[in-house]
Protein backbone atom coordinates (compact mmCIF):
# COMPACT_ATOMS: atom_id res chain seq x y z
CA UNK A 1 0.00 0.00 0.00
CA UNK A 2 1.39 3.36 -0.93
CA UNK A 3 1.77 6.13 1.57
CA UNK A 4 -0.24 8.71 -0.39
CA UNK A 5 -3.74 7.63 0.74
CA UNK A 6 -2.57 7.68 4.36
CA UNK A 7 -1.21 11.19 3.95
CA UNK A 8 -4.38 12.26 2.18
CA UNK A 9 -6.60 11.01 4.97
CA UNK A 10 -4.41 12.57 7.66
CA UNK A 11 -4.40 15.95 5.94
CA UNK A 12 -8.08 15.93 5.05
CA UNK A 13 -9.06 14.96 8.59
CA UNK A 14 -7.05 17.88 9.94
CA UNK A 15 -8.54 20.12 7.25
CA UNK A 16 -12.13 19.22 8.12
CA UNK A 17 -11.53 19.49 11.86
CA UNK A 18 -9.80 22.84 11.49
CA UNK A 19 -12.58 24.20 9.28
CA UNK A 20 -15.19 23.13 11.82
CA UNK A 21 -13.13 24.72 14.57
CA UNK A 22 -13.00 28.04 12.69
CA UNK A 23 -16.74 28.51 13.17
CA UNK A 24 -17.12 26.83 16.55
CA UNK A 25 -14.25 28.05 18.77
CA UNK A 26 -15.11 31.03 20.94
CA UNK A 27 -11.85 32.91 20.90
CA UNK A 28 -11.54 34.83 17.58
CA UNK A 29 -7.74 34.56 17.64
CA UNK A 30 -8.04 30.78 17.85
CA UNK A 31 -10.55 30.89 15.01
CA UNK A 32 -8.11 32.81 12.81
CA UNK A 33 -5.31 30.38 13.68
CA UNK A 34 -7.56 27.44 12.83
CA UNK A 35 -8.18 29.05 9.46
CA UNK A 36 -4.42 29.25 8.98
CA UNK A 37 -4.19 25.55 9.79
CA UNK A 38 -6.99 24.83 7.33
CA UNK A 39 -5.19 26.73 4.56
CA UNK A 40 -1.98 24.93 5.35
CA UNK A 41 -3.44 21.43 5.23
CA UNK A 42 -5.37 22.37 2.10
CA UNK A 43 -2.04 23.28 0.52
CA UNK A 44 -0.72 19.87 1.57
CA UNK A 45 -3.67 18.15 -0.14
CA UNK A 46 -2.99 20.16 -3.29
CA UNK A 47 0.64 19.07 -3.13
CA UNK A 48 -0.60 15.46 -3.25
CA UNK A 49 -2.45 16.45 -6.44
CA UNK A 50 0.92 17.56 -7.93
CA UNK A 51 -0.23 21.19 -7.93
CA UNK A 52 2.81 22.52 -6.12
CA UNK A 53 2.59 26.02 -7.54
CA UNK A 54 -0.97 26.53 -6.33
CA UNK A 55 -0.18 24.98 -2.96
CA UNK A 56 2.83 27.22 -2.34
CA UNK A 57 1.03 30.32 -3.57
CA UNK A 58 -1.89 29.51 -1.27
CA UNK A 59 0.53 29.50 1.66
CA UNK A 60 2.36 32.58 0.45
CA UNK A 61 -0.69 34.74 -0.20
CA UNK A 62 -3.32 33.57 2.24
CA UNK A 63 -1.24 32.34 5.15
CA UNK A 64 1.72 34.68 4.74
CA UNK A 65 -0.12 37.90 4.00
CA UNK A 66 -3.92 37.85 4.27
CA UNK A 67 -4.22 35.98 7.55
CA UNK A 68 -1.44 38.02 9.14
CA UNK A 69 -3.48 41.15 8.49
CA UNK A 70 -6.63 39.39 9.76
CA UNK A 71 -4.86 38.46 12.98
CA UNK A 72 -3.63 42.02 13.25
CA UNK A 73 -7.14 43.39 13.14
CA UNK A 74 -8.58 40.74 15.45
CA UNK A 75 -5.89 41.35 18.04
CA UNK A 76 -6.35 45.11 17.91
CA UNK A 77 -10.08 44.92 18.44
CA UNK A 78 -11.11 44.19 21.96
CA UNK A 79 -13.85 41.80 20.97
CA UNK A 80 -16.55 41.39 23.56
CA UNK A 81 -17.12 37.66 23.72
CA UNK A 82 -20.31 37.86 25.77
CA UNK A 83 -22.02 40.30 23.44
CA UNK A 84 -21.04 38.42 20.30
CA UNK A 85 -22.72 35.32 21.72
CA UNK A 86 -25.94 37.18 22.48
CA UNK A 87 -28.97 36.32 20.38
CA UNK A 88 -27.64 32.92 19.40
CA UNK A 89 -31.05 31.29 19.83
CA UNK A 90 -32.80 34.19 18.14
CA UNK A 91 -30.76 33.92 14.96
CA UNK A 92 -30.52 30.12 15.00
CA UNK A 93 -33.54 29.40 12.72
CA UNK A 94 -32.44 31.91 10.07
CA UNK A 95 -28.82 30.80 10.23
CA UNK A 96 -29.75 27.14 10.14
CA UNK A 97 -31.99 27.74 7.14
CA UNK A 98 -29.17 29.44 5.23
CA UNK A 99 -26.74 26.68 6.18
CA UNK A 100 -29.08 23.93 4.95
CA UNK A 101 -29.74 25.88 1.75
CA UNK A 102 -26.02 26.20 1.04
CA UNK A 103 -25.51 22.51 1.81
CA UNK A 104 -28.24 21.51 -0.69
CA UNK A 105 -26.82 23.85 -3.34
CA UNK A 106 -23.34 22.44 -2.90
CA UNK A 107 -24.64 18.89 -3.11
CA UNK A 108 -26.44 19.73 -6.37
CA UNK A 109 -23.55 21.61 -7.96
CA UNK A 110 -20.56 19.62 -6.69
CA UNK A 111 -22.27 16.22 -6.56
CA UNK A 112 -20.88 13.09 -8.23
CA UNK A 113 -22.99 13.59 -11.39
CA UNK A 114 -20.90 16.69 -12.17
CA UNK A 115 -17.54 16.01 -10.57
CA UNK A 116 -17.54 12.23 -10.12
CA UNK A 117 -14.50 10.17 -11.03
CA UNK A 118 -16.28 8.88 -14.20
CA UNK A 119 -16.69 12.41 -15.49
CA UNK A 120 -13.42 14.11 -14.59
CA UNK A 121 -11.34 10.97 -14.91
CA UNK A 122 -8.63 9.90 -12.52
CA UNK A 123 -5.93 12.53 -11.95
CA UNK A 124 -2.93 11.71 -14.10
CA UNK A 125 0.31 10.68 -12.50
CA UNK A 126 3.10 12.67 -14.07
CA UNK A 127 6.76 11.86 -14.39
CA UNK A 128 9.34 13.48 -12.13
CA UNK A 129 10.23 16.15 -14.71
CA UNK A 130 6.64 17.46 -14.83
CA UNK A 131 6.48 21.05 -13.67
CA UNK A 132 3.11 22.30 -12.55
CA UNK A 133 4.45 25.86 -12.50
CA UNK A 134 5.50 25.72 -16.13
CA UNK A 135 2.23 24.13 -17.25
CA UNK A 136 0.19 26.78 -15.47
CA UNK A 137 2.32 29.58 -16.84
CA UNK A 138 2.09 28.34 -20.41
CA UNK A 139 -1.70 27.96 -20.22
CA UNK A 140 -2.22 31.29 -18.51
CA UNK A 141 -0.07 33.31 -20.88
CA UNK A 142 -1.12 31.70 -24.15
CA UNK A 143 -4.61 30.24 -24.08
CA UNK A 144 -6.02 32.50 -21.38
CA UNK A 145 -3.83 35.57 -21.93
CA UNK A 146 -6.71 38.05 -22.36
CA UNK A 147 -8.88 36.86 -19.44
CA UNK A 148 -5.73 36.86 -17.32
CA UNK A 149 -4.87 40.43 -18.29
CA UNK A 150 -8.45 41.55 -17.69
CA UNK A 151 -8.44 39.96 -14.24
CA UNK A 152 -5.16 41.74 -13.50
CA UNK A 153 -6.56 45.09 -14.63
CA UNK A 154 -9.68 44.53 -12.49
CA UNK A 155 -7.55 43.81 -9.43
CA UNK A 156 -5.49 46.94 -10.03
CA UNK A 157 -8.68 48.93 -10.39
CA UNK A 158 -9.96 47.51 -7.10
CA UNK A 159 -6.71 48.47 -5.35
CA UNK A 160 -6.80 52.02 -6.67
CA UNK A 161 -10.50 52.34 -5.82
CA UNK A 162 -10.03 51.00 -2.30
CA UNK A 163 -7.20 53.44 -1.64
CA UNK A 164 -8.98 56.47 -3.07
CA UNK A 165 -12.18 55.65 -1.18
CA UNK A 166 -10.48 55.32 2.18
CA UNK A 167 -7.77 57.94 1.84
CA UNK A 168 -8.50 61.19 3.62
CA UNK A 169 -5.95 63.90 3.96
CA UNK A 170 -6.49 65.58 7.25
CA UNK A 171 -5.30 69.18 7.34
CA UNK A 172 -3.98 68.85 10.89
CA UNK A 173 -1.80 65.80 10.32
CA UNK A 174 1.90 66.45 9.87
CA UNK A 175 4.01 65.15 7.02
CA UNK A 176 7.68 65.01 6.37
CA UNK A 177 9.18 65.52 2.98
CA UNK A 178 12.46 63.57 3.01
CA UNK A 179 13.66 65.26 -0.19
CA UNK A 180 13.30 68.63 1.51
CA UNK A 181 15.00 67.31 4.64
CA UNK A 182 17.96 66.07 2.66
CA UNK A 183 18.38 69.23 0.63
CA UNK A 184 18.38 71.52 3.63
CA UNK A 185 21.26 73.99 3.79
CA UNK A 186 23.01 75.42 6.76
CA UNK A 187 21.75 78.92 6.02
CA UNK A 188 18.13 77.77 6.43
CA UNK A 189 18.69 76.61 9.98
CA UNK A 190 21.46 78.69 11.49
CA UNK A 191 21.78 82.44 11.70
CA UNK A 192 25.05 83.74 13.00
CA UNK A 193 24.71 87.01 14.76
CA UNK A 194 27.71 89.25 15.07
CA UNK A 195 27.67 91.59 17.96
CA UNK A 196 30.17 93.58 19.88
CA UNK A 197 31.40 92.16 23.14
CA UNK A 198 29.69 93.65 26.12
CA UNK A 199 31.47 94.92 29.17
CA UNK A 200 30.48 94.03 32.66
CA UNK A 201 28.49 96.88 34.11
CA UNK B 1 31.21 -5.59 11.44
CA UNK B 2 30.26 -3.55 8.38
CA UNK B 3 28.76 -6.65 6.74
CA UNK B 4 26.67 -7.29 9.85
CA UNK B 5 25.40 -3.71 9.79
CA UNK B 6 24.66 -3.98 6.09
CA UNK B 7 22.67 -7.17 6.56
CA UNK B 8 20.65 -5.54 9.34
CA UNK B 9 20.10 -2.55 7.06
CA UNK B 10 18.84 -4.80 4.26
CA UNK B 11 16.29 -6.36 6.61
CA UNK B 12 14.65 -2.95 7.09
CA UNK B 13 11.69 -2.47 4.71
CA UNK B 14 12.38 -0.19 1.77
CA UNK B 15 9.95 2.58 2.72
CA UNK B 16 11.52 2.75 6.17
CA UNK B 17 14.99 2.84 4.63
CA UNK B 18 14.13 5.95 2.62
CA UNK B 19 12.63 7.54 5.72
CA UNK B 20 15.72 6.77 7.79
CA UNK B 21 18.03 8.16 5.12
CA UNK B 22 15.98 11.35 4.90
CA UNK B 23 16.03 11.75 8.67
CA UNK B 24 19.78 11.23 8.66
CA UNK B 25 20.18 13.93 5.99
CA UNK B 26 18.03 16.29 8.04
CA UNK B 27 20.26 15.69 11.06
CA UNK B 28 23.36 16.29 8.94
CA UNK B 29 21.93 19.67 7.88
CA UNK B 30 20.29 20.75 11.14
CA UNK B 31 23.09 20.02 13.59
CA UNK B 32 25.68 22.23 11.83
CA UNK B 33 23.05 24.98 11.59
CA UNK B 34 22.45 24.85 15.31
CA UNK B 35 26.19 24.86 15.99
CA UNK B 36 26.72 27.81 13.65
CA UNK B 37 23.89 29.67 15.36
CA UNK B 38 25.65 29.14 18.67
CA UNK B 39 28.97 30.34 17.34
CA UNK B 40 27.52 33.30 15.44
CA UNK B 41 26.43 34.69 18.79
CA UNK B 42 30.05 34.49 19.88
CA UNK B 43 31.28 35.92 16.57
CA UNK B 44 28.82 38.77 16.91
CA UNK B 45 30.06 39.70 20.35
CA UNK B 46 33.68 39.37 19.29
CA UNK B 47 33.29 41.34 16.05
CA UNK B 48 31.30 44.12 17.65
CA UNK B 49 33.80 44.09 20.49
CA UNK B 50 36.73 44.61 18.14
CA UNK B 51 34.86 47.31 16.23
CA UNK B 52 34.33 49.12 19.51
CA UNK B 53 37.96 48.51 20.62
CA UNK B 54 36.99 45.97 23.27
CA UNK B 55 38.02 42.33 23.52
CA UNK B 56 34.65 40.70 23.84
CA UNK B 57 33.98 37.51 25.84
CA UNK B 58 37.27 35.83 26.69
CA UNK B 59 36.72 34.08 30.00
CA UNK B 60 34.92 30.78 29.28
CA UNK B 61 37.28 28.31 27.67
CA UNK B 62 40.31 29.22 25.55
CA UNK B 63 39.78 32.73 24.08
CA UNK B 64 36.14 32.55 25.12
CA UNK B 65 35.38 29.74 22.69
CA UNK B 66 33.08 27.93 25.11
CA UNK B 67 30.97 31.03 25.76
CA UNK B 68 28.03 29.88 23.56
CA UNK B 69 27.94 26.53 25.39
CA UNK B 70 27.85 28.33 28.72
CA UNK B 71 25.09 30.63 27.45
CA UNK B 72 23.08 27.67 26.21
CA UNK B 73 23.44 25.83 29.51
CA UNK B 74 22.42 28.94 31.42
CA UNK B 75 19.30 29.39 29.29
CA UNK B 76 18.39 25.73 29.68
CA UNK B 77 18.69 25.87 33.46
CA UNK B 78 16.55 28.97 33.79
CA UNK B 79 12.91 28.82 34.72
CA UNK B 80 10.38 29.42 31.94
CA UNK B 81 8.07 32.00 33.46
CA UNK B 82 4.54 32.16 32.11
CA UNK B 83 2.89 35.46 33.02
CA UNK B 84 -0.48 35.44 34.74
CA UNK B 85 -3.35 35.97 32.31
CA UNK B 86 -1.14 34.93 29.44
CA UNK B 87 -2.66 32.51 27.01
CA UNK B 88 -0.68 29.43 28.07
CA UNK B 89 -1.09 27.34 24.93
CA UNK B 90 -0.23 30.09 22.46
CA UNK B 91 2.51 31.43 24.74
CA UNK B 92 4.31 28.09 24.64
CA UNK B 93 3.66 27.35 20.97
CA UNK B 94 4.81 30.76 19.65
CA UNK B 95 8.60 30.13 19.88
CA UNK B 96 8.11 26.85 18.04
CA UNK B 97 6.18 28.64 15.30
CA UNK B 98 9.08 31.06 14.94
CA UNK B 99 11.76 28.37 14.78
CA UNK B 100 10.11 25.67 12.64
CA UNK B 101 9.80 27.66 9.36
CA UNK B 102 13.35 28.98 9.79
CA UNK B 103 14.61 25.40 9.81
CA UNK B 104 12.17 23.99 7.24
CA UNK B 105 13.51 26.36 4.57
CA UNK B 106 16.85 24.56 4.66
CA UNK B 107 15.31 21.53 2.94
CA UNK B 108 15.78 23.07 -0.51
CA UNK B 109 19.15 24.77 0.01
CA UNK B 110 21.86 23.26 -2.22
CA UNK B 111 25.27 23.18 -0.51
CA UNK B 112 27.22 21.90 -3.48
CA UNK B 113 26.48 20.32 -6.84
CA UNK B 114 23.79 17.75 -6.01
CA UNK B 115 24.05 18.20 -2.23
CA UNK B 116 20.47 19.07 -1.48
CA UNK B 117 17.81 17.40 0.65
CA UNK B 118 14.83 18.11 -1.63
CA UNK B 119 15.70 19.19 -5.16
CA UNK B 120 12.22 20.51 -5.88
CA UNK B 121 11.24 22.50 -8.94
CA UNK B 122 9.61 25.37 -7.08
CA UNK B 123 12.42 25.82 -4.56
CA UNK B 124 12.40 29.60 -4.61
CA UNK B 125 8.64 29.71 -4.07
CA UNK B 126 8.97 27.21 -1.23
CA UNK B 127 11.54 29.39 0.50
CA UNK B 128 9.38 32.48 0.04
CA UNK B 129 6.24 30.69 1.32
CA UNK B 130 7.90 29.22 4.38
CA UNK B 131 9.82 32.33 5.36
CA UNK B 132 6.53 34.24 5.31
CA UNK B 133 5.28 31.93 8.08
CA UNK B 134 7.89 33.04 10.59
CA UNK B 135 5.89 36.16 11.38
CA UNK B 136 3.19 34.10 13.12
CA UNK B 137 5.55 33.20 15.93
CA UNK B 138 6.18 36.89 16.58
CA UNK B 139 2.56 38.00 16.41
CA UNK B 140 1.30 35.18 18.60
CA UNK B 141 4.10 35.69 21.10
CA UNK B 142 3.22 39.35 21.44
CA UNK B 143 -0.48 38.73 21.81
CA UNK B 144 -0.29 35.70 24.10
CA UNK B 145 2.06 37.46 26.54
CA UNK B 146 -0.73 39.80 27.58
CA UNK B 147 1.72 42.67 27.84
CA UNK B 148 1.54 46.05 26.15
CA UNK B 149 5.23 46.24 25.32
CA UNK B 150 5.24 42.78 23.82
CA UNK B 151 2.12 43.54 21.82
CA UNK B 152 3.53 46.80 20.46
CA UNK B 153 6.71 45.00 19.51
CA UNK B 154 4.86 42.26 17.71
CA UNK B 155 2.71 44.74 15.81
CA UNK B 156 5.77 46.66 14.73
CA UNK B 157 7.60 43.57 13.58
CA UNK B 158 4.58 42.12 11.79
CA UNK B 159 4.00 45.36 9.88
CA UNK B 160 7.67 45.53 9.01
CA UNK B 161 7.90 41.92 7.87
CA UNK B 162 4.76 42.10 5.74
CA UNK B 163 6.02 45.29 4.06
CA UNK B 164 9.50 44.02 3.32
CA UNK B 165 8.26 40.65 2.13
CA UNK B 166 6.82 42.36 -0.94
CA UNK B 167 10.13 43.94 -1.90
CA UNK B 168 11.84 40.62 -1.22
CA UNK B 169 9.34 38.74 -3.35
CA UNK B 170 9.86 41.15 -6.24
CA UNK B 171 13.63 40.76 -5.95
CA UNK B 172 13.14 36.99 -6.20
CA UNK B 173 10.92 37.49 -9.26
CA UNK B 174 13.85 39.27 -10.90
CA UNK B 175 16.16 36.37 -10.04
CA UNK B 176 13.85 33.73 -11.45
CA UNK B 177 13.33 35.77 -14.62
CA UNK B 178 17.08 36.02 -15.09
CA UNK B 179 17.68 32.35 -14.31
CA UNK B 180 14.59 31.01 -16.07
CA UNK B 181 13.97 28.56 -13.23
CA UNK B 182 12.79 28.42 -9.63
CA UNK B 183 15.03 25.48 -8.77
CA UNK B 184 17.88 26.79 -6.61
CA UNK B 185 20.47 24.45 -8.16
CA UNK B 186 19.41 25.56 -11.65
CA UNK B 187 19.71 29.20 -10.55
CA UNK B 188 23.31 28.59 -9.54
CA UNK B 189 24.04 26.67 -12.74
CA UNK B 190 22.73 29.56 -14.85
CA UNK B 191 25.31 31.87 -13.23
CA UNK B 192 28.34 29.79 -14.21
CA UNK B 193 31.01 31.34 -16.40
CA UNK B 194 32.98 33.77 -14.31
CA UNK B 195 32.24 35.97 -11.34
CA UNK B 196 31.03 38.59 -13.81
CA UNK B 197 28.31 36.13 -14.86
CA UNK B 198 26.93 36.02 -11.32
CA UNK B 199 23.66 37.83 -10.93
CA UNK B 200 25.01 40.51 -8.60
CA UNK B 201 26.06 42.46 -11.66
CA UNK B 202 22.94 42.47 -13.91
CA UNK B 203 20.66 42.43 -10.86
CA UNK B 204 22.65 44.83 -8.71
CA UNK B 205 19.69 46.91 -7.41
CA UNK B 206 17.78 43.71 -6.60
CA UNK B 207 20.85 42.35 -4.83
CA UNK B 208 20.96 45.39 -2.56
CA UNK B 209 17.20 45.41 -2.05
CA UNK B 210 17.14 41.70 -1.23
CA UNK B 211 19.93 41.90 1.30
CA UNK B 212 18.61 45.02 3.02
CA UNK B 213 15.07 43.61 3.04
CA UNK B 214 16.62 40.48 4.54
CA UNK B 215 18.06 42.61 7.33
CA UNK B 216 14.59 44.01 7.92
CA UNK B 217 12.94 40.57 7.72
CA UNK B 218 15.18 39.20 10.43
CA UNK B 219 14.58 42.30 12.57
CA UNK B 220 18.28 43.00 12.74
CA UNK B 221 19.90 46.36 13.34
CA UNK B 222 19.43 48.96 11.88
CA UNK B 223 15.86 47.71 11.42
CA UNK B 224 15.40 46.28 14.90
CA UNK B 225 12.51 48.56 15.78
CA UNK B 226 10.63 45.43 16.87
CA UNK B 227 13.03 45.09 19.77
CA UNK B 228 13.93 48.73 20.24
CA UNK B 229 15.19 48.34 23.79
CA UNK B 230 15.13 52.07 24.42
CA UNK B 231 11.49 52.37 23.33
CA UNK B 232 9.62 49.16 24.04
CA UNK B 233 12.05 47.26 26.31
CA UNK B 234 12.66 44.22 24.07
CA UNK B 235 9.61 43.89 21.89
CA UNK B 236 7.70 40.71 21.41
CA UNK B 237 9.86 38.52 23.63
CA UNK B 238 9.80 40.71 26.73
CA UNK B 239 7.90 38.12 28.75
CA UNK B 240 9.91 35.11 27.63
CA UNK B 241 12.67 33.55 29.68
CA UNK B 242 14.84 30.47 29.65
CA UNK B 243 14.54 28.05 26.77
CA UNK B 244 11.43 29.70 25.32
CA UNK B 245 13.47 32.86 24.83
CA UNK B 246 16.37 30.84 23.47
CA UNK B 247 14.12 29.44 20.73
CA UNK B 248 13.36 32.97 19.48
CA UNK B 249 17.06 33.65 19.53
CA UNK B 250 17.78 30.49 17.56
CA UNK B 251 15.09 31.40 15.03
CA UNK B 252 16.51 34.89 14.50
CA UNK B 253 20.03 33.64 13.92
CA UNK B 254 18.91 30.68 11.78
CA UNK B 255 17.02 33.19 9.64
CA UNK B 256 20.14 35.34 9.37
CA UNK B 257 22.14 32.39 8.06
CA UNK B 258 19.28 31.51 5.72
CA UNK B 259 19.12 35.02 4.22
CA UNK B 260 22.90 35.03 3.81
CA UNK B 261 23.06 31.67 2.08
CA UNK B 262 20.10 32.59 -0.16
CA UNK B 263 21.83 35.81 -1.18
CA UNK B 264 24.96 33.79 -1.87
CA UNK B 265 22.97 31.33 -3.98
CA UNK B 266 20.95 33.84 -5.95
CA UNK B 267 23.39 36.69 -6.49
CA UNK B 268 26.87 35.40 -5.78
CA UNK B 269 26.98 32.15 -7.66
CA UNK B 270 26.44 29.70 -4.79
CA UNK B 271 29.02 26.95 -4.89
CA UNK B 272 30.71 28.31 -8.04
CA UNK B 273 34.34 29.28 -7.68
CA UNK B 274 35.03 33.01 -7.99
CA UNK B 275 38.09 32.18 -10.09
CA UNK B 276 36.09 30.39 -12.75
CA UNK B 277 37.16 31.49 -16.24
CA UNK B 278 40.40 33.14 -15.04
CA UNK B 279 43.18 31.12 -16.75
CA UNK B 280 45.79 30.46 -14.05
CA UNK B 281 43.79 30.88 -10.85
CA UNK B 282 41.03 28.53 -11.97
CA UNK B 283 43.38 25.54 -12.11
CA UNK B 284 45.12 26.63 -8.94
CA UNK B 285 41.88 26.60 -6.96
CA UNK B 286 40.21 23.70 -8.79
CA UNK B 287 40.74 21.38 -5.81
CA UNK B 288 38.56 23.48 -3.49
CA UNK B 289 35.14 21.79 -3.16
CA UNK B 290 32.03 23.84 -3.92
CA UNK B 291 30.76 23.77 -0.33
CA UNK B 292 33.78 25.79 0.78
CA UNK B 293 32.93 28.57 -1.65
CA UNK B 294 29.28 28.74 -0.69
CA UNK B 295 30.12 28.73 3.02
CA UNK B 296 32.77 31.41 2.50
CA UNK B 297 30.28 33.63 0.70
CA UNK B 298 27.68 33.01 3.40
CA UNK B 299 30.16 33.84 6.13
CA UNK B 300 31.09 37.09 4.41
CA UNK B 301 27.42 38.11 4.21
CA UNK B 302 26.92 37.13 7.85
CA UNK B 303 29.85 39.34 8.74
CA UNK B 304 28.05 42.18 6.96
CA UNK B 305 25.07 41.61 9.30
CA UNK B 306 27.34 42.11 12.30
CA UNK B 307 29.18 45.03 10.74
CA UNK B 308 25.90 46.84 10.00
CA UNK B 309 24.78 46.33 13.55
CA UNK B 310 27.90 47.95 14.91
CA UNK B 311 27.83 50.80 12.40
CA UNK B 312 24.33 52.11 11.80
CA UNK B 313 21.98 53.74 14.27
CA UNK B 314 18.45 52.40 14.41
CA UNK B 315 16.01 53.60 11.76
CA UNK B 316 13.04 55.61 12.89
CA UNK B 317 9.83 53.63 12.51
CA UNK B 318 8.16 55.79 9.85
CA UNK B 319 11.39 55.85 7.86
CA UNK B 320 11.53 52.06 7.92
CA UNK B 321 8.07 51.98 6.37
CA UNK B 322 8.95 54.68 3.85
CA UNK B 323 12.06 52.80 2.75
CA UNK B 324 10.12 49.58 2.27
CA UNK B 325 7.12 50.93 0.42
CA UNK B 326 8.31 54.05 -1.36
CA UNK B 327 11.89 53.20 -2.23
CA UNK B 328 12.38 49.44 -2.48
CA UNK B 329 9.16 48.42 -4.20
CA UNK B 330 9.49 51.00 -7.01
CA UNK B 331 13.15 50.07 -7.52
CA UNK B 332 12.34 46.38 -7.81
CA UNK B 333 9.42 46.96 -10.20
CA UNK B 334 11.52 49.15 -12.47
CA UNK B 335 14.39 46.67 -12.45
CA UNK B 336 12.06 43.77 -13.26
CA UNK B 337 11.08 45.68 -16.41
CA UNK B 338 14.77 46.21 -17.20
CA UNK B 339 15.45 42.48 -16.78
CA UNK B 340 12.45 41.70 -18.97
CA UNK B 341 13.94 43.83 -21.75
CA UNK B 342 17.35 42.24 -21.18
CA UNK B 343 15.95 38.71 -21.36
CA UNK B 344 13.95 39.55 -24.50
CA UNK B 345 17.03 41.09 -26.14
CA UNK B 346 19.15 38.11 -24.95
CA UNK B 347 21.64 40.55 -23.54
CA UNK B 348 24.98 38.82 -23.08
CA UNK B 349 26.74 37.41 -21.20
CA UNK B 350 23.94 36.84 -18.68
CA UNK B 351 20.74 36.23 -20.59
CA UNK B 352 21.90 34.44 -23.73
Amino acid sequence: MSIEPILFYIFSTILVLASVAVVTVRNPVYAALCLVLAFFTCAAVWLLLEAEFLALVLILVYVGAVMVLFLFVIMMLDINLVRSKEGFIKYLPAGGFVAILILIEMCVVLGPENFGIEITGEPLKHAADYSNTKELGVTLYTQYAYPFEIAGALLLLAIVAAITLTMRRRPDSKYQDPAEQVSVRRDDRVRIVKMAAEKKQ
Amino acid sequence: MIELLLSIWNLVPEALQTLLIIILKIVVIAVPIMLSVAYITLAERKVIGFIQVRIGPNRVGPRGLLQPIADGLKLMMKEVIIPTNANRFLFVIAPLLALAPALACWAVIPFADGWVLADIDAGLLYVLALSSLGVYGLIIAGWASNSKYAFLGSIRSAAQMVSYEIAMGFALVGVLMAAGSMNLSAIIESQSGSFLHWFWLPLFPLFLVYFIAGLAETNRAPFDVAEGESEIVAGFHVEYSGMAFALFFLAEYANMILISILTAIMFMGGWLSPFQGIPLLEDLFAFVPGIVWILAKTSFLLFLFLWFRATFPRYRYDQVMRLGWKVFIPITIVWILVIGVGVMAELGPWFD
